[in-house]
């Protein structure tokens, strides 16, 4: 029983990550419909911003206020350079879709290169809060327990942004249909766009809550984007609450599995995501 | 048929230069230099790709990022089958066993919406990677296999051949009332289903078709490797190559992945070669980027755009 307290408890713990970052997924593919393939490469390079500036001395919280806008202008400047050029131009949405995707893996070859002739390819890893403490009976790391509290807090957080603010009613009619809120007088690329820096300052954040905890490496972008992915499909494509929810399901899941076979995390998220297509493509939370 | 009511000038354009450049290639390691039938065996190679992911994906608009998956396929069936049978029925069985995992695939994702079926075929690569990594190192104590290998003619040959028949199968299909079928689905899926297409088969047997191919590539090129192990042979980058290859040369009709192929190979070549090594993936990444931001219809749609304008065909102005 205690065992599986413990695996049950760092499940949760994980899964707030997984939320966090899954949630900026969410939000680029819900409401801008770009399905960003790159974005545990922005996490990385926000797990990376953190590393950098804790080695100079900033204590790793802190520099999620650095990381949450850089990341955010980084996202937002893509998307109205890059993105916004796709959407004008494709011949109707399902193209524009594709082409984005694509566009999407072409950032990620770039944001990795770009880490990998920075930073190199081996793993990085600091100390920070290292002290245990005992939940329930089970000990984790302090830092753990902090980097789920940040991630779920953050979550709340834009949830109730998107609930009652302005801007947030402006993005809830752009993800219900985009030309009609254009239409109502929503600036439609800004409030994308908007969206678009939204996900990658989160994809950032996650990457810093990371490297509170975990050792963390330029090429460990693509098992995030993975994790997102099957996600994001749990929870419902492009519904937020249904990420939040599905991220601590299959943080769960996933150390469950680790324990029982390790080789096998990302085989049970994929069957997960079989047995999704085949029984409820829309999602726990989807319409 | 009367001989006057052909029109020879037609047929001697659309049959001629296809059979120039067959015989051409037919020769081609007897006259060419060695380090050139090398570069053509690749040529071959990402032609084949290219032509077979534009049967399903071009004509369709489902993006399938599975290459990798069903090229890795061909490569293992080589592993464990080469020595015991011939290569020409280890290309059956790489293709075969690609038609079977393209088909379970295609079942479970293609009644959904295109955005899905993107999803699972991309985490298919990693999926089969993890998979195999873990069934070798845990299950059986090994790493990889070894593989017959053949001289670098045969390889040519067999690629040579495998190119022809997906050209030919692809031309055919093309013409043929599968081939309205997926333009079809490509412009409208909804319209198609109502005039009596039954969508979801179609696209799942074509999947099917074009992994085919790719899984009999796989097992051509598996025996120029000599050793194989998961790493190398579920390489993510198959999959975006075919993609990337046919988009930038155009999806409209065959010839645009085919010179996409040739074009981008020799890039590929010459960057991979060069000095600028390093920068190979950043380049790659640059140009995805850039074909789709700038030249959504390809290198073809552009010179077609161009030809119009120097012959001075007037078009009704369109936005968009």
């Amino acid at each position: 029983m205690q065992q599986f307290l413990n695996i049950f408890i760092g499940g949760l713990l994980i899964g707030g990550i997984y939320s966090l970052v899954s949630m900026g997924m969410s939000l680029q593919y819900g409401v801008a419909k770009v399905f960003n393939a790159a974005h545990g490469e922005f996490m990385m390079f926000g797990a990376f911003l953190t590393f950098w500036l804790q080695q100079n001395g900033v204590n790793p919280l802190v520099t999620m206020l650095v990381v949450a806008p850089v990341m955010f202008i980084i996202g937002f400047i893509l998307y109205r350079t890059v993105f916004q050029g796709i959407r004008t131009r494709a011949a109707n949405p399902g193209v524009f879709e594709s082409n984005a995707m694509l566009a999407a893996f072409g950032f990620y070859f770039i944001v990795q290169n770009i880490a990998v002739r920075i930073w190199g390819s081996t793993p990085r890893t600091y100390t920070f809060l290292g002290k245990s403490m005992s939940i329930a009976g089970a000990l984790f790391n302090e830092n753990r327990i902090i980097a789920a509290l940040f991630a779920v807090a953050i979550g709340a957080a834009f949830y109730l942004f998107l609930n009652s603010t302005r801007t947030g009613k402006a993005i809830r009619a752009a993800a219900q249909d985009t030309t009609t809120a254009g239409l109502m007088g929503v600036n439609i690329n800004f409030v994308l766009a908007l969206c678009f820096g939204f996900g990658a300052a989160m994809a950032g954040v996650a990457g810093s809550l990371i490297s509170i905890c975990y050792s963390i490496y330029t090429t460990m972008g693509l098992g995030y984007t993975v994790i997102a992915i099957v996600v994001v499909t749990l929870g419902g494509l492009g519904s937020i609450p249904g990420s939040f929810i599905g991220g601590f399901i299959l943080g769960v899941l996933g150390s469950v599995v680790a324990y029982w076979q390790p080789g096998l995390v990302v085989a049970s998220y994929y069957v997960i995501f079989i047995i999704l297509m085949l029984l409820r493509p829309k999602g726990i939370m989807g319409k | 048929m009367n001989l006057k009511e052909i029109n020879w000038k037609k047929y001697s354009l659309t049959g001629g230069i296809p059979l120039l450049i067959v015989i051409f290639l037919g020769i081609w390691p007897y006259i060419g230099p060695t380090y050139y039938v090398t570069l053509f065996t690749y040529f071959l190679l990402y032609v084949t790709m290219a032509i077979a992911w534009t049967i399903f994906s071009g004509t369709t608009g489902y993006i399938s990022l599975a290459s990798a998956a069903f090229y890795g396929l061909g490569i293992y069936a080589a592993a464990l089958f080469g020595e015991k049978m011939p290569l020409i029925f280890v290309i059956f069985i790489g293709g075969a066993a690609s038609f079977v995992l393209a088909f379970i695939v295609g079942s479970i994702t293609l009644r959904l919406r295109g955005i899905y079926f993107a999803m699972f075929t991309f985490g298919l690569v990693v999926l089969f990677k993890e998979v195999l990594l873990y069934w070798e190192i845990t299950v059986k104590n090994i790493r990889g296999y070894f593989v017959v290998i053949e001289t670098n003619n045969t390889i040519y040959y067999y690629l040579f051949g495998i190119c022809v028949v997906t050209v030919i199968i692809a031309y055919l299909l093309k013409r043929s009332k599968y081939g309205l079928a997926l333009q079809g689905i490509g412009e409208n899926e909804e319209a198609a289903a109502h005039t009596g297409i039954n969508v979801t088969m179609v696209k799942i047997l074509t999947f099917a078709l074009s992994s085919f191919f790719m899984g009999a590539c796989g097992v051509v090129m598996a025996t120029k490797m000599t050793y194989i192990d998961p790493q190398i042979a579920f390489n993510p980058l198959m999959s975006f190559n075919p993609a990337l290859m046919s988009i930038f040369g155009g999806i409209g009709n065959l010839y645009g992945p085919a010179v996409g192929a040739v074009l981008f190979t020799y890039i590929q070549e010459k960057l991979m070669t060069g000095s600028l090594k390093n920068y190979y993936m950043l380049i790659f990444g640059a140009i995805l980027v850039a074909t789709i931001l700038f030249l959504p219809n390809g290198l073809m749609g552009l010179i077609q755009n161009v030809w119009k304008r120097i012959k001075g065909v007037k078009r009704a102005p369109t936005t968009g």
